[in-house]
């Protein structure tokens, strides 16, 4: 029998964390994502799995501490909100350039700089184009629930194993903060030391035993041709990722005349957004990125001719909204509505922002 | 008797640690980091722990050192090793883990993470080169360049009143209750080499114990960033270094 817990979105995380084998959080406090850490030091995961979990000194520590787990072949997490997540891109651009696989949590508030402490998602640019410096980039899973938070968790680190590359969870402190029905999982077995030399001893340092060479974890190579042949290896691997990864999901658009498009909180207001036009005989759908890294361009470009416009709604000046119009490539309008800096949009502001754009004059 | 009776394995008294590469080091001639890093790759082989050793090495002149020590390497971030080596300790209790790091990733842009991981008594040792200058970027003001010192950064000498004073951070350490083994050796003389070892023996013995955090800061020269020669940075180093960062053990529990 399934288990059920009522349970915060940030809640939510931790206890995916602990049930599916995570070997180590590392973190700091910053609101609105503490009660992650605070759920964790509650628990106690390292008596029940064995899990290390440490509150660091700093953002930038916690992510290097990420970084070194991960490069040992351990399952390893961390967690933050906007300001301390722009804190960790340095240790976000290592672990790309090494291509090691890990965790990142994103509960996203408003900025720039200090900000605020309301939900927001003005950090969609830095998560899905790279956020550090260098060409690289993040699998970015945008949950809209707190059941999404919880099974993201597992789904993240999957897909960051399978590719070696860095996940990010991008929330926003509307799912961090509140409170759903969570159908929670079995407890998975942390891998043991000597399954990570079976799975991982290719690569992850183990320590070097007699009978391999040594492993390094480095993103340096001085040699400017091998360090290109590496970009475009790493390249090679988001085509891959964007040509198997993407993921979203359809919510009346079979007729829709409009398209909404929005992720995690936003599409949440945008299927009530929906129904409010249906009542009023206005054809909408919604197309939910499930996946902002790799985007759901090719399942956005469907649609081009068979609908009169597309509108975005973010929590944040247009950002996503850019990569719409990438998509449809100038062969169909798409205009943005959004609030920034903590506000959030109401259905009926999303209603009428569609009807001034499209409908009226 | 021939000579190449002499030539034998069992008549040697000295041999390079099979814990080195084979790899020709980048280092100027006349660095201390060769030095240092010999005496950590015998301590490695004499303890029979090359397979449970992970190294973190740092940005600066010893940033190649995964190059040199035939173990497995992290190579972090500027001034951060010691938050790797803290995730490391913690996730394999049973390994060695070490960080090897230059004065500027230390004690200037790593001076939170050094202080933290020893403030929690992290089970690891850190090996501390200080020769008061950033070697690896072309001779720059470290954090404890000596007053007066000329620096590519401070071509009229270190002025306290404009760039602050030499920071001693191993007595800063030494006062952390998360410490256990607090020396500052040297590496210029073959005394100092045998002092040296046997503090790097300590050190990690007491690590692979879990007795807390050992440090190590070796006083080091760096005659390419000096402009003097290997001979003459010696004894630049000893008239001038050794009286702001004086040798000894600062604390051993």
């Amino acid at each position: 029998m399934a288990d059920y817990m009522l349970m915060k979105g940030n809640e939510a995380i931790a206890e995916a964390a602990i049930r599916c084998g995570c070997d180590g959080y590392f973190g700091y406090p910053i609101t609105p994502q503490s009660e992650i850490l605070e759920t964790l030091a509650l628990r106690k995961p390292w008596e029940e799995t064995g899990m290390v979990v440490l509150q660091a000194e700093s953002e930038i520590a916690s992510i290097n501490m990420v970084y070194a787990g991960a490069g040992c072949g351990k399952k390893v997490m961390t967690s933050s909100s906007s300001p301390g997540i722009s804190l960790k891109q340095e240790g976000i651009t290592y672990i790309a350039g090494a291509e090691l696989p890990c965790l990142i949590v994103n509960v996203v508030r408003g900025g720039p700089g200090l900000g605020t402490i309301q939900p927001a998602q003005s950090d969609y640019f830095q998560a899905v184009k790279g956020g550090g410096h260098g060409d690289y980039r993040l699998i970015v899973l945008a949950p809209a629930s707190v059941q999404e938070m919880y099974d993201f968790v597992d789904l993240g680190f999957e897909l960051a194993f399978k590719y070696r590359n860095p996940a990010m969870i991008l929330s926003d402190g509307v799912i961090g903060q509140m409170m759903e029905k969570v159908k929670v999982g079995e407890y998975k077995k942390r891998l043991t030391d000597q399954e990570i030399v079976e799975r991982y001893g290719s690569w992850a340092t183990t320590g070097k035993t007699p009978n391999r060479q040594r492993n390094i974890i480095t993103s340096l190579d001085l040699d400017a041709n091998r360090q290109e042949q590496f970009n475009l290896k790493l390249q090679r691997k988001y085509r891959e990722i964007e040509e198997n990864e993407t993921r979203f999901e359809l919510i009346n658009c079979d007729d829709a005349d409009y398209i909404l498009v929005a992720y995690g909180s936003s599409s949440r207001i945008c299927q009530k957004a929906v129904d409010l036009c249906r009542e009023k005989g206005i054809k909408v759908g919604l197309l939910r990125p499930i996946t902002l890294f790799p985007f759901p361009t090719k399942a956005i470009q469907s649609f081009v001719g068979k609908v009169k416009g597309f509108l975005t709604v973010e929590m944040s000046a247009g950002q996503m909204v850019e990569d719409v119009r990438l998509a449809v490539n100038g062969q169909c309008r798409v205009e943005h509505f959004g609030h920034m800096g903590g506000v959030i949009p109401s259905p009926n502001e999303v209603v009428k922002a569609l009807e001034d754009n499209f409908i009226k004059g | 008797m021939d000579v190449k009776d002499i030539i034998k394995k069992e008549n040697f008294v000295y041999g390079k640690s099979k814990v080195l590469t084979d790899n020709p080091m980048h280092y100027c001639p006349g660095c201390t980091h060769g030095v240092v890093h010999k005496v950590l790759a015998e301590v490695i082989e004499e303890l029979d722990i090359q397979d449970k050793t992970i190294g973190v090495s740092p940005v600066g002149c010893a940033v190649l050192a995964y190059n040199y020590l035939d173990i497995d390497w992290h190579e972090a971030a500027h001034g951060r090793a010691p938050a790797l080596a803290s995730a490391i300790n913690r996730l394999y209790p049973d390994k060695f883990v070490f960080t090897y790091q230059g004065d500027g990733d230390l004690a200037s842009i790593g001076a939170a993470e050094i202080m933290h991981a020893c403030n929690r008594g992290e089970k690891q040792l850190t090996i501390f080169i200080n020769n008061a200058i950033y070697g690896m970027t072309g001779g720059q003001m470290a954090p404890t360049t000596l007053e007066g010192m000329k620096t590519a950064t401070s071509p009229y000498g270190r002025n306290v009143a404009l760039h602050g004073y030499p920071l001693q951070i191993t007595e800063l350490i030494a006062q952390l209750p998360g410490t256990c083994y607090v020396t500052r050796q040297s590496a210029h003389t073959p005394g100092a080499v045998r002092k040296l070892k046997q503090a790097m023996l300590k050190a990690v013995k007491n690590t692979l114990e879990r007795k807390g955090t050992s440090f190590i800061e070796v006083v080091a020269t760096c005659n390419s960033g000096w402009k003097q020669s290997p001979v003459d940075s010696n004894k630049w180093m000893v008239e001038n270094m050794f009286p702001k960062y004086p040798l000894g053990d600062m604390k051993d529990i």
